[in-house]
């Protein structure tokens, strides 16, 4: 429970930090409704054309989307930034500063840094999600919704994963920052289903680079559409892929000799 | 001007020397870009069972592709660039050197663009085998597509130098040139097709500058104009850039006598 008081710390600590720019939280809370606008219209246009397209209609699409503006708002709210800073760290050498805290270093730098307003995106998508509902005229099933949170947990540890892995490349090679760009860049094919690709590409979203999971699955979940072998199969992989993430990270940072010395 | 045509190429130089530096950090952030290909996947799983409005899978995939060739040919970064030194007060040592500092950035970013090649011709070739029917039988429109190119990147480099100059006075230039890109995403043709808009909303796009950033060169590589109509458009995107051009200027006198060199 103690690491539960470290990460309550951290939150608190990371908050009360970027509020004291509120100009920027206003200017920043506006830009993320604007590009939530912009995500919308390619997908709004699409439909215009076709009632359904990969299988998937109009507010089905909606369910995924909002799963993605969702999950790139905790993407580049709280993760990326939080990780960037551990870079950073790296690059300067007062990462042994953190090191040298009597809690565990993972826990320290995962929260470190957030910008609360990506919230913003958070609560527009659960918005999407409502208006998503309305068009299928019945709310989701309670077992559903239960099943589409537990996947959107894991989905939170599977990005929070990659992360910390790109992180523990910052280790090896120093000039990672834009590699996260670079994946946050990728992330953005996790606004379609799956089914919307074929052939190699859904094999990679899916098994390599688990975008599937991400938002596919539990929109699916949420849709009362997915079984409960796929969806025990993805948490399943999730931890492990989780505890591999940890492994890399436990043996990055016991190799890291600081830049400093 | 003498002066400048001699310091010019050297600047020219000096830039590329630097892009080969940070090459690989140069090709990750080119790779990053994948918002077209991004918006093909929908629209080709769309035209599965048909066309689209008059765009087939194979239109769908030239019209991304030259999105894609199209922005990755004419980036410019400069307003990060700008707001950086501002603020750091590093701008101090250009306004020293004997050349415009718009002029000094503007030589960094076109220096770039041959690295920039390195991506874009395996999209070219991509985009010649796959969609080569859709393409433009047009030499003229491959002819007028070199000034439009360079047209769409002053355009783009402008813009960002603008909103750049407002880092002088305030803080949030950066944001600024964040919502401009929103807009420009939509109404430029990046994400859409701008045929594929409502009457209105393309009504509105098509007087913006915003398609002549990108969707111009586009429709030249695919031959929606006649070789009339292209020479218009062309010549309304060089108004444009003179427009644009005159504004940059005015915002960066205006915008330096605000500048108090912070820490310089």
């Amino acid at each position: 429970m103690r690491a539960l008081r470290v990460v309550r710390a951290q939150l608190r600590a990371s908050i009360a930090t970027a509020l004291q720019y509120r100009f920027e939280f206003a200017v920043e809370g506006a830009l993320a409704l604007l590009w939530m606008g912009v995500t919308l219209v390619p997908l709004i246009v699409v439909f215009g054309t076709r009632e359904s397209v990969a299988g998937w209609t109009f507010p089905e699409m909606l369910v995924v989307l909002g799963w993605f503006v969702a999950l790139k708002g905790i993407l580049e709210g709280t993760l990326s930034p939080s990780l960037l800073q551990v870079i950073e760290h790296v690059r300067k050498g007062t990462l042994d500063f953190v090191l040298l805290k009597p809690a565990d270093a993972q826990l320290l730098v995962s929260l470190s840094k957030i910008e609360p307003w990506r919230m913003i995106d958070v609560a527009g998508a659960a918005i999407i999600l409502v208006v998503a509902f309305q068009h299928i005229g019945h709310p989701p099933a309670f077992a559903d919704l239960l099943l589409a949170a537990l996947l959107l947990c894991s989905a939170v540890l599977v990005l929070y994963s990659i992360a910390i892995l790109v992180v523990s490349i910052a280790f090896v090679a120093v000039r990672v920052d834009n590699l996260l760009y670079l994946f946050q860049s990728v992330f953005d094919v996790a606004r379609w289903p799956s089914s919307v690709f074929r052939g190699a590409l859904a094999i990679i979203f899916t098994f390599v680079l688990p975008l599937a999971l991400m938002t596919t699955y539990p929109s699916l979940a949420l849709l009362g559409k997915l079984n409960l072998r796929t969806a025990v199969a993805a948490v399943a992989g999730t931890l492990l892929f989780a505890a591999v993430a940890r492994g890399i990270w436990i043996v990055s940072i016991r190799r890291y000799t600081s830049a400093s010395s | 001007m003498t002066r400048l045509l001699r310091l010019y190429p050297q600047l020219l130089r000096t830039g590329f020397a630097e892009a080969v530096a940070y090459r690989a950090e140069f090709l990750i952030w080119m790779f990053s870009t994948n918002m077209p290909l991004v918006m093909l996947a929908i629209w080709a799983a769309a035209a599965r069972s048909g066309p689209v409005s008059g765009y087939s899978q194979e239109g769908f995939a030239a019209y991304y592709l030259a999105t894609l060739l199209v922005r990755l040919m004419t980036g410019a970064w400069v307003v990060w660039e700008m707001t950086m030194e501002i603020r750091q007060g590093t701008l101090a040592l250009r306004l020293l050197r004997p050349i415009h500092p718009l002029l000094q950035w503007s030589a960094d970013n076109l220096a770039a663009i041959p690295m920039r090649g390195v991506v874009a011709i395996p999209v070219a070739a991509i985009l010649l085998y796959v969609a080569r029917s859709e393409l433009s039988h047009d030499w003229f429109s491959w002819l007028l597509l070199f000034p439009a190119l360079l047209g769409a990147w002053l355009l783009y480099f402008l813009v960002q130098a603008i909103i750049g100059t407002f880092a002088l006075r305030f803080e949030s230039a950066a944001s600024l040139f964040d919502a401009w890109l929103g807009f420009s995403n939509i109404l430029s043709g990046y994400l859409v097709p701008l045929d594929l808009f409502p009457r209105a909303v393309r009504s509105v796009a098509v007087v913006l500058p915003f398609r002549f950033q990108l969707s111009f060169p586009v429709e030249l590589m695919l031959g929606r104009w006649s070789r009339g109509e292209a020479l218009e458009l062309l010549v309304a995107q060089w108004a444009y850039v003179l427009l644009f051009l005159g504004l940059a200027r005015v915002a960066w006198r205006s915008g330096l006598r605000h500048y108090a060199a912070y820490g310089g």
